[in-house]
Parts: C-alpha cells; sequence; structure tokens
C-alpha cells in the first residue's frame, strides 16, 4: 500500500472504508462525516502536502446505495504525488461538508456538483448553479435524466 | 503553503460622494472573446467587486459522451480546447488507453509529442495575440496569425481538418503521418515561426508602452495562486515551476532537452513573457522529437482495440463482423476508474473516468485548466482599473468551450 493510503487509514482507523490503488491511483473510501477533517490532514501532514486540490465531482450510481459518490483528485506539489478521495452519500440526504475553507478553489467544482447531480455542500458560501440557469429543473447529470429532455431556455435571474 | 489561505480582497474604501456603480460585461462583447460575463461593481473605474458567469456556451459533453462509445467521444474533445484541438484528443485518448492497460507504440508517442508541441505554440499564439489586440497593439496580431496559419496547414495536411482534428484513436491515431509531413514541420519550425516570435518580442518585450501597461496588472502569489488551483502559464508566471511535462513525464517528454521558465509577480507581463517562452521550448522539442522519430506502426497490434483495415473487412468475413462490433457496439474497455492529466496549453487537463465495462463510459469528467483560472480572475482584478480587467482576462487565456463544456 502506498504512503498516502497507510498515513490515512493510521490517523482514521475508523473512516477509511476501503482503498486500492487500481490503474496506479491512490484512491480511498472514506465515510462522510469527517471529510473536512480528512482533507485538512492531507493537506497539512508533512509527508503528503496535497496542496491543490485538483478536481471535485460528482457520480451518480444509479440502483446502487448509497447512491451518490463525491471524488475529490487531490495533487502535491513538493512531492509530486496524487491521491483520489470518495466519499458515498445516500440518495434521500446527499449533502456533505464544504471543502471550501481547506482549498477556496474548490468553491467552483462544488457549485458544480450541485448543479449537475443536486449534491449539496453544507456549509459552502454561495451554493449556486452555475453551468446551468438558476430557473433549471433537476440535475442534468443524473442518471434518471434523461439526455433528450428539453426545458426552456431562460435567462438567469437577477 | 498549508495553512488556511484567506483570499482577501485588496479594495479600497469608495473616494466619490456616490453609490457604487453596477456595470454589467458581456456575455457578448468582443473584449471577452466568447461568452464570458462578468457583474463589475465600481466605484469610480476602479473594481469593488466581480461576479464571473458563464455557462452560455455549455453542451453537455458530459451527458453526451455517457450515451457515446469510446470512440464516439474523440469528436467531442476537439470542442473543449477549441484553440489547440489536438491536445485534447490526446489527453482522452491517454485516458482511456490508462483504463485498457494499453502501451501505444513508439511511433505514436513522437508524434503524439509533436502535435501537442504544434498545438501549445499556436494555443499561446492566439492568447498573446488577442490580448495585444485588446491593448491596442494590432500588429502583433497579424504577425502571429502567419505562423497560425502555416501550422494549420499542418494539421489540415494530418487530418484532414483544421478544427474538428479528432485524430487520436484509443490505441494510435487516426492515420499515420502523411509523406515528408516531418519535413514541412520542420520547415515551419525553423522558417517561420522563430521569426514571427522574434519580431513580436522586438515589438512588445522592450516596448516601455507596454511594459507599463502590463507590469503589475492582474498580480498574484505564488501562495495564493496554489490554494486557487492555478496550473499551466498562469501559475508559472507567479513562481511556481510545475509543469506535468518534467514533474510527471508523460508519453516521452523525459528523452527531451527543455526547460521550465517561471515568472516572479504573476502579473499580466510575467503571463506573457511565460508563453513566449514556452513557444521557444516547443521548438526545441519539436526538432528534438522529429529527429528521434521511429519507424514502424503508429497504431497497436490488437485487433480488440484498432480497426480492421478496409481491404480485410471487404475480403474476409471476421474482419466484417469485428469493424460493425467496433463501430456499433465500441471497443471494450474494462470496468475501472482513471485520473489521467497532461499539461495542456493553459494547464493541467485531467480526464476522470468511470467505465463499468462497456461499450462507452459511464462517467467522464474534464477538469479543463481554465475552469480555476476563470474562478480567480476576481482575485486578480479587485482594486484594479476596469480597463485591467481587459488586459488580465487576456492574458489569462479563458476558452469558453473546455470551461463550459
Amino acid at each position: 500500500m502506498s504512503i498516502v493510503l497507510e498515513r490515512l487509514r493510521e490517523r482514521f482507523p475508523a473512516e477509511v472504508v476501503s482503498t486500492h490503488s487500481d490503474f496506479g491511483d491512490d484512491t480511498a473510501l472514506v465515510r462522510r462525516e469527517r471529510i473536512v477533517e480528512i482533507l485538512a490532514f492531507l493537506r497539512d501532514d508533512p509527508e503528503l502536502r496535497f496542496d491543490f486540490a485538483m478536481d471535485l465531482t460528482g457520480v451518480d450510481y444509479l440502483g446502487e446505495e448509497p447512491r451518490f459518490e463525491v471524488v475529490y483528485h487531490l495533487y502535491s506539489l513538493e512531492k509530486k504525488r496524487r491521491v483520489r478521495i470518495k466519499a458515498r452519500l445516500p440518495e434521500d440526504d446527499p449533502a456533505i461538508d464544504t471543502a471550501v475553507p481547506v482549498w477556496p478553489g474548490i468553491d467552483w467544482y462544488e457549485r458544480e456538483a450541485w448543479d449537475m447531480y443536486g449534491i449539496v455542500f453544507r456549509g459552502h458560501p454561495n451554493l449556486k448553479r452555475i453551468l446551468m440557469y438558476e430557473a433549471f429543473e433537476g440535475h442534468p447529470l443524473r442518471k434518471d435524466y434523461p439526455k433528450a429532455k428539453r426545458q426552456p431556455t431562460i435567462g438567469p435571474e437577477e | 503553503m498549508a495553512e488556511p489561505v484567506e483570499i482577501t480582497a485588496n479594495v479600497g474604501t469608495p473616494d466619490l460622494q456616490a453609490e457604487p456603480m453596477l456595470i454589467n460585461i458581456g456575455p457578448s462583447h468582443p473584449a471577452t472573446h466568447a461568452t464570458l460575463r462578468f457583474r463589475a461593481t465600481l466605484d469610480g473605474e476602479t473594481i469593488l467587486d466581480l461576479v464571473p458567469e458563464f455557462g452560455y456556451l455549455h453542451r453537455g459533453f458530459e451527458k453526451e459522451s455517457e450515451a457515446a462509445t469510446w470512440t464516439q467521444v474523440v469528436p467531442y474533445t476537439d470542442r473543449l480546447n477549441y484553440v489547440s484541438p489536438l491536445m485534447n484528443n490526446v489527453g482522452y485518448a491517454m485516458a482511456v488507453e490508462k483504463l485498457c492497460g494499453i502501451e501505444i507504440t513508439e511511433r505514436c508517442k513522437y508524434v503524439r509529442v509533436i502535435i501537442s508541441e504544434l498545438s501549445r505554440i499556436i494555443d499561446h499564439m492566439v492568447c498573446v495575440g488577442t490580448n495585444m489586440v485588446d491593448l491596442g497593439a494590432l500588429t502583433n496580431f497579424w504577425y502571429f496569425w502567419k505562423p497560425r496559419k502555416e501550422v494549420y496547414y499542418l494539421i489540415e495536411e494530418l487530418c484532414g481538418q483544421r478544427l474538428t482534428t479528432s485524430y487520436t484513436r484509443i490505441g494510435g491515431a487516426m492515420a499515420d503521418l502523411p509523406e515528408g509531413w516531418t519535413d514541412r514541420v520542420l520547415a515551419v519550425c525553423r522558417g517561420v515561426i522563430p521569426e514571427c516570435i522574434a519580431d513580436v518580442n522586438a515589438l512588445l518585450t522592450k516596448n516601455r508602452i507596454f511594459i507599463e501597461r502590463t507590469m503589475g496588472v492582474g498580480p498574484i502569489s505564488a501562495k495564493d495562486a496554489v490554494s486557487l488551483g492555478f496550473t499551466g502559464p498562469c501559475l508559472r508566471a507567479a513562481g511556481v515551476p510545475l509543469d506535468l511535462r518534467k514533474d510527471e513525464p508523460y508519453l516521452v517528454y523525459d528523452r527531451f532537452d527543455f526547460d521550465v521558465c517561471i515568472g516572479e509577480a504573476g502579473d499580466t507581463c510575467d503571463r506573457y513573457l511565460v508563453r513566449m517562452e514556452e513557444m521557444r521550448q516547443s521548438l526545441r522539442i519539436i526538432e528534438q522529437a522529429v529527429a528521434q522519430l521511429p519507424g514502424g506502426p503508429i497504431n497497436i497490434d490488437d485487433p480488440r482495440f484498432i480497426l480492421p483495415g478496409k481491404p480485410q473487412v471487404y475480403e474476409n468475413i471476421e474482419a466484417l463482423m469485428n469493424h460493425f462490433k467496433f463501430i456499433m457496439e465500441g471497443v471494450k474497455v474494462p470496468a475501472g476508474e482513471v485520473y489521467s492529466a497532461t499539461e495542456a496549453a493553459n494547464g493541467e487537463l485531467g480526464f476522470y473516468i468511470v467505465s463499468r465495462g462497456g461499450g462507452g463510459p459511464y462517467k467522464i469528467k474534464v477538469r479543463p485548466p481554465c475552469f480555476p483560472l476563470f474562478q480567480g480572475i476576481p482575485h486578480l482584478v479587485k482594486g484594479q482599473m476596469i480597463a485591467d480587467l481587459i488586459a488580465t482576462l487576456g492574458s489569462v487565456n479563458i476558452i469558453a468551450g473546455e470551461l463550459d463544456r
């Protein structure tokens, strides 16, 4: 197991559900409750130093329970390493704490995940739609949103 | 670089006895280049607050991809960063190949390096050229359009299209290089591009008007740039030498001798200087790549991923069936998830792909380099003049195609 996943398991034994390094990508599936602590640890630990939040997205595993997944991709400038952190969210409460206090740059990624999947980031400073307009109904990247569905395009609400 | 970063705005106190003015810029405005929009709160000409908005070019790349086969996604990637489409093709193909465990041929690796670096050069030319148009220096734009046109002739010869290239395939490329193509690449790289770079360099780099207009305009510190997720020339201009070609060498970038150039202040002038130098470094890489270009096939020898040739399709039934299944069902890619990143012209272009083992992707997420850059625009220009917003926006090089997807 890679040093990143080892450190993570050592520090949060109860939070890490599973890990794998398939295709060379270190991945940890964690519980959502202490996600901010986990991310802050990854950023601050002197052996890890993941100072870049490169990407955040949601995935909709329709038919599985828990249905949604939030995926963080982190990069360490100093150690030149990457890690993927994932957390599962149930369909009836797709919410997780925001990581904006850890990386200000993750702000818009969270807004996009809200827009596309309806994932709620608790404590986010400005959780509004970002690609779609305010009056848009539904979350287009959910698997139960039909690709061919059309909605009237109207401008954003001021 | 690890403690919590507070992005504090450098906002002056209003000096006029008036209320701040709200002004709308875009989405259809010549200086925003694409469909970007800002709501600026101004005190006189000073920007107190700026809210960027986008999404006007959103066309559901990720949703469309989920209904397509692996190969059908390639044309969609052209439309991400339409200024350097070949790089998107390469980035996507590499991500799928990582998932399949494919090691592409040596020749293909070199070809991908050459087309990526050509794309980087024309991308930087567009950025610098249009940025200068916004600042009133039209000549540079024309000086850069000439070599760009020459490169487009090369790209057209390579894949039949100038813009919608769709050149790469899973495990290789659409076709091998045309006869004598590398000689023409060298002719352009030696005969046309350096001269134009030198012309623009002579017009701008020591030009007092240019320096005073761009120095200190839209600056960012290294620490803020990292915490905002900046990558590419904008991050390097702030002094952080992150370049995936050096730090995580993919393809064959570890075999070339080239330098990563960085700036200091992270302002518009540094971004210009970094881009100019990167073009010269790309020329160096192309020279070396063409010199080392090996022979052999461009595609891997694996019927699971590569279409059978037309003569076989017409002559035997197995190839015909194989061809049919390829087109109708798509390449079979194992289940799993990968994230693959390449150094595109604007920064890290990442593809996160989830496969459930079908002929098409379950999910594709693009990490466009412009996304965090556009998010950081307010931080770059708050407290500065409204005209500096135009100068900064051009130097950051936001491409709406990849921003909105």
